[in-house]
């Protein structure tokens, strides 16, 4: 993989520009109160900066795992449906279950997580065609959407509703640094597993039978990527909620550096998912003074267009 | 001299009832049987893929034991279906059916497939013919003492019938044992041995000449020879009346 060092460059560069823009306030801080602005710089600048990136990294690689696992390159944590369940497990641990550790929320979230990618494993089955993978995702998204609606509107707080908004619209904004850690910690423990999976999931693209009568065994494998992908993204969504599309677009792009070798796409798929969030994060950034604008969106509209354009091509090559 | 392939009691449960069998090495084996007769299924269950019980053994070595790199020598399966999802080229399908790099021999097998022209293709995009003939590639690439081919021979013109019979003849030549699944009858005599496979269970086991001459053959496949070719055989009552 030759493109890895200039992607991680890449990386290093949009992580050092987003901790330090805007540049001008930080400097300004730095001349009045040294003190105060390294404060500023660890405690709200980090934490942000340290999220976008894991988060994004996640959204990548657990997109590649999902994609070579289930044969489709539509599969990922949105719109497997994971991302809403993770968000229904997280609200229930934290409005029904009083749960206010970041690290026992990030549990909920994964059981969250698992459970509707158990389901979809379930209902669609390992190699599903694509018609069958979308419409049980979306069932279950809806499905995870609306319970997490319900938990919430009769949630014992009144305000349920109001902060979770914030909460789960997928947002980096105002987390603290064991937030962060909550996230991150069992998030990057799981990536580093799914990346050691890279050489199976690629034998698994030439299909199950292959990979088995070569020593690989399909039905473990999945269940391996499955559980792995939902703690990671779990813990994610619990500290920051949902976020659209990266799990789409990285690992697509990093397919076209791999050969479009869908297990040796996973590292890249993580460096560009980091490299894509932390980018959407500036531009959510250069929202006028007082407004907020939600990360999710900026993923969501950068990643509808490719989204169609997969379903779209996919209907004219996918021929047997 | 001990076998190159034994099988004890391998068993797929619902599809393929328990089932021994032994080959020698440098063997052309085909194995023939109606639809749904459970040849796909013989030739899984040699392969290891889902066994449901009993032992296969390649060279001495329990397969279901060996490492991946090390199965990769000692054997490789060709699926009846072809379907590949990845835009992967087809060169690099046939690299990862070696245990480690090997650009001479990937270059060797796409000599022998003649596949130069489409070797930097995205397999998905290929014809059916020529992504059977890139998996063929494939399971040649590693040299492995067993051969597992499910219905080579679909799919490809009159040339390639012929040119990959002569890989798999090639194939056995090297101390390899090679087992396909056929459905033309016509192409038995290229095969040392024949396996008729009916109804989940070896039905049958000799030369091609003793099988098609066979009671057994036309039971499992409803025909009967008729002026050097076939046609489709007379229920009994039928037959016993004038």
């Amino acid at each position: 993989m030759r493109a890895l060092p200039a992607l991680l460059l890449a990386l290093v560069a949009v992580a050092a520009l987003h901790l330090l823009v805007p540049l001008d306030s930080f400097l300004e801080l730095q001349q009045r109160d040294p003190a105060l602005a390294k404060l500023l710089l660890s405690e709200l600048r980090l934490p942000r900066t340290l999220l976008a990136a894991g988060y994004g990294a996640v959204l990548g690689i657990t997109g590649a795992a999902l994609q070579a696992t289930f044969a489709n390159p539509l599969a990922s944590p949105d719109i497997t449906g994971s991302s809403s369940g993770a968000a229904l497990g997280a609200v229930l641990g934290g409005y029904w279950f009083g749960v206010t550790s970041p690290l026992a929320l990030a549990g909920f979230g994964a059981a969250g997580a698992s459970l509707t990618l158990l389901l979809l494993l379930i209902l669609a089955g390992r190699r599903a065609d694509t018609a069958t993978l979308l419409l049980a995702g979306l069932a279950i998204a809806l499905a995870a959407g609306a319970g997490t609606s319900l938990l919430l509107a009769l949630a014992p707080s009144p305000f349920a509703f109001y902060d979770a908004f914030d909460w789960l619209m997928g947002s980096f904004t105002d987390r603290s640094l064991p937030q962060a850690a909550a996230a991150l910690i069992p998030a990057t423990i799981a990536c580093a597993l799914l990346a050691r999976r890279s050489t199976p999931l690629d034998m698994l693209s030439l299909g199950e039978d292959i990979a088995a009568s070569a020593g690989v065994r399909p039905r473990r494998l999945s269940v391996e990527v499955v559980a792995l992908s939902a703690i990671a993204v779990g813990a994610c969504v619990s500290v920051c909620g949902a976020i659209g599309f990266v799990g789409l677009i990285a690992p697509f792009v990093a397919r076209r550096l791999s050969g479009g070798h869908p297990g040796r796409a996973l590292m890249p798929a993580a460096a560009i998912g980091a490299i894509l969030l932390l980018a959407a994060d500036l531009l959510v950034r250069l929202a006028p003074a007082g407004r907020t604008i939600p990360v999710g969106v900026v993923t969501t509209a950068l990643g509808t267009p490719l989204f169609i354009w997969i379903v779209v091509t996919m209907r004219r090559t996918v021929t047997s | 001299m001990t076998s190159l392939v034994i099988a004890e009691g391998v068993q797929i449960e619902g599809r393929l009832k328990s089932t021994d069998l032994r080959c020698n090495a440098g063997q052309l084996i085909a194995i023939i049987g109606p639809n749904g007769a459970g040849k796909t299924s013989l030739l899984r269950a040699l392969a290891g893929i889902e066994l449901d019980g009993g032992l296969v053994l390649v060279d001495g070595e329990d397969i279901a034991q060996a490492p991946s790199p090390r199965r990769m020598k000692l054997l490789s399966y060709l699926p009846a279906t072809r379907s590949l999802v990845w835009p992967i080229s087809a060169r690099d399908v046939i690299a990862l059916g070696l245990p480690s790099p090997d650009d001479r021999r990937i270059d060797d097998v796409i000599q022998q497939l003649e596949l130069e022209r489409v070797a930097t293709r995205p397999v998905n995009s290929l014809s059916t013919g020529e992504r059977t003939r890139v998996l063929i590639a494939r399971s040649l690439a590693a040299q492995p003492r067993l051969l597992l081919l499910d219905e080579p021979l679909a799919n490809l013109d009159p040339y390639w019938v012929l040119r990959t019979t002569e890989l798999m003849r090639e194939a056995a030549r090297a101390s390899s044992t090679v087992i396909a699944s056929l459905h033309d009858l016509s192409q038995l005599n290229s095969f040392d041995r024949v396996i008729l496979v009916d109804d989940g269970r070896i039905a049958a086991d000799g030369t091609a000449g003793e099988l098609l001459e066979s009671d057994d053959l036309a039971a499992a496949f409803r025909v009967e020879r008729h002026n050097g070719g076939w046609r489709i055989s007379l229920p009994a009552d039928l037959r016993s009346s004038p």
